[in-house]
């Protein structure tokens, strides 16, 4: 199984990303089960939220939150703690989106490629750096679950992101 | 059949869009209200043909559910924790009348102190009121219980209202792949309501009466009879969905890897895979492990939980729940029915989850260690034992 832990604030899609993973890993594939879940709670813009999303070959049955995660992806790098790497597995990565260095993570600017796609948000962006980093699931099922669960004015936009963010990692 | 990435509450939607309820009135309220806004959407876009009520409270919710019931439709209302205990004296009225009202419940911990996360005191202080009760696992269960709650409810033998219990946010807010049925295999599955109890100008008759102390007990007993009856009818309604929809379920409970378990879990919603996944681990260092799933507390599995724990060594129940002053009511109701059947294994009650606190695989692993070692009678996950019966 892979699980990932999104950290966000509130408003910041955090939890959208979530679900778009989980909906891309199991599109096209009737063998593949994900479950996504945010850190519950009452929803309050700019108070940190966790997500998580599990993925595996077989159904996922296991609903508690993810203890040792292959990926940790941070939305907002005021989030970002040292000890966060308590809750890699061997191996795993932290992705934050920051203009800084932080030792120990991958840092992008995702807020740069948000803006250049009049995006408010930098979800979709970590999205995408995940999937170019990390091959869990392919660009193009990537760009289904947009077209199968975002509203469909904001659509295009955030698959222009996320195709931007898959490219910078590749590069 | 189509496939879809979806929350609980929005597989239970979909299950209640298939059913064609003809009322819908709801009052919103976390974790719930997902279910109710996209019924709505489902009203406003015209691909569910309902009257949609907007009431001012719980109460009135299920007043008007058994208003809409005894004008002969199919009626569904939905609730969570605060909202079901408003809406209490209703129940019975529901279950009195014999109205076979569909309502989907939110488990969530009850006040004080408040607290929106989930845990099943609220619906387990509601056994009593004369109401199937479901409990889910996953998504999928919770979609095709909705199309089945209603088959249930309906049959003449049972006529008593139906609680589908989903746990708040593990599995209302929680997002998995789930099987959409065609519209034409629930049509199919499920025919339309036809009754006699109901209003009718042309066939008038005196419906939700008083009946005096000569009367009124045979009134509860035949209230008894019809949701004991639902036992035999959920697993006829079960056969036919296989048939129709290719998913298998198992009556009351669901067991696994109990045929030679020395260590067993009894536990009842989403908190069931991971017992299992725990028994399939220390299966693999030795230890028999098992699990049992109970899907329905009313009508109760006493039959199905004394046989399949007969022949274990210790059982535990594990359960988001607490009647203060004593123990969880499912350890209360399984001990009554081992002893019923003259069974004798040592059990234990473990109490977590309350206030949506996390369980996590270490704290099942040291149930099935603690419960073969023997412990307390009454257990709280993370805290200790309560010291009475040792």
């Amino acid at each position: 199984m892979k699980e990932i832990i999104w950290l966000g604030r509130g408003g910041q899609g955090a939890f959208t990303a979530a679900k778009l993973l989980g909906a891309a890993y199991t599109i096209d594939d009737d063998g593949k089960y994900a479950l996504a879940f945010p850190s519950f709670g009452p929803e309050r813009r700019g108070a940190p939220v966790r997500a998580f999303t599990k993925l595996d070959t077989k159904p996922v049955t296991d609903r508690s939150q993810t203890e040792k995660a292959d990926y940790i992806v941070i939305l907002d790098d005021t989030l970002y703690s040292p000890q966060l790497s308590e809750l890699l597995r061997d191996g795993g990565q932290i992705i934050v989106n920051s203009k800084n260095d932080i030792e120990g993570a991958r840092v992008f600017d995702a807020e740069g490629i948000a803006t250049d796609f009049r995006l408010p948000t930098v979800n979709t962006v970590m999205f995408g750096l995940l999937i170019g980093l990390s091959g869990v699931v392919t660009q193009d099922n990537a760009t289904e679950a947009i077209k199968g669960y975002m509203p469909k004015k904001i659509q295009e936009r955030n698959i222009g992101a996320l195709l931007r963010a898959v490219q910078e990692v590749a590069e | 059949m189509s496939k879809k990435f979806l929350s609980g509450n929005e597989a239970f939607a979909e299950g209640i869009r298939l059913a064609r309820p003809q009322v819908i009135s709801a009052y919103p309220i976390t974790p719930q209200t997902i279910v109710v806004e996209r019924l709505s959407e489902m009203v406003e876009d015209g691909s569910l043909s309902a009257e949609y009520v907007h009431v001012e409270s719980e109460h009135s919710a299920l007043s008007c559910a058994i208003g809409a019931s005894a004008a002969g439709a199919r009626a569904f209302t939905a609730t969570s924790s605060q909202g079901l205990l408003y809406m209490a004296e209703c129940l019975y009225y529901a279950s009195g009348g014999r109205f076979p009202i569909v309502m989907m419940n939110a488990d969530r911990s009850t006040a004080l102190p408040w607290n929106i996360y989930g845990d099943q005191r609220d619906s387990l202080s509601q056994l009593d009121s004369g109401w199937i009760q479901s409990y889910a696992e996953n998504a999928q269960e919770a979609l095709d219980l909705a199309l089945m709650s209603y088959r249930i409810a309906e049959d003449k033998r049972v006529s008593t209202p139906y609680m589908a219990n989903l746990d708040g946010f593990v599995l209302t807010h929680t997002y998995e792949t789930v099987d959409i049925p065609e519209r034409e295999q629930a049509d199919r599955f499920l025919p339309s309501y036809e009754t006699d109890n109901r209003i009718d100008l042309e066939n008038p008759k005196n419906m939700a009466f008083s009946a005096g102390p000569d009367t009124n007990y045979i009134f509860k007993y035949k209230e008894h009879e019809g949701i004991l009856a639902a036992s035999e009818v959920i697993k006829e309604t079960e056969k036919d969905f296989a048939e129709i929809f290719g998913r298998k379920y198992s009556g009351l409970t669901e067991n696994y890897r109990t045929e030679d378990a020395d260590y067993i879990i009894v536990t009842l919603g989403s908190i069931a895979g991971l017992c299992r996944e725990t028994a399939d681990k220390l299966r693999e260092q030795g230890v028999k492990a098992g699990v049992v799933r109970i899907r329905y507390m009313r009508p109760f599995p006493n039959e199905e939980i004394a046989e399949v724990l007969k022949n274990a060594k210790a059982f535990a129940v594990l359960e988001k729940d607490i009647s203060f002053g004593n123990e969880g009511t499912v350890f209360t109701n399984v001990n009554s029915a081992l002893k019923k059947a003259g069974v004798n294994v040592s059990g234990y009650n473990y109490i977590g989850g309350l206030g949506g606190r996390n369980i996590s695989a270490g704290d099942i692993e040291k149930i099935y260690s603690d419960i073969a070692e023997g412990t307390d009678s009454v257990n709280f996950i993370g805290i200790g034992g309560t010291g009475n019966g040792k």
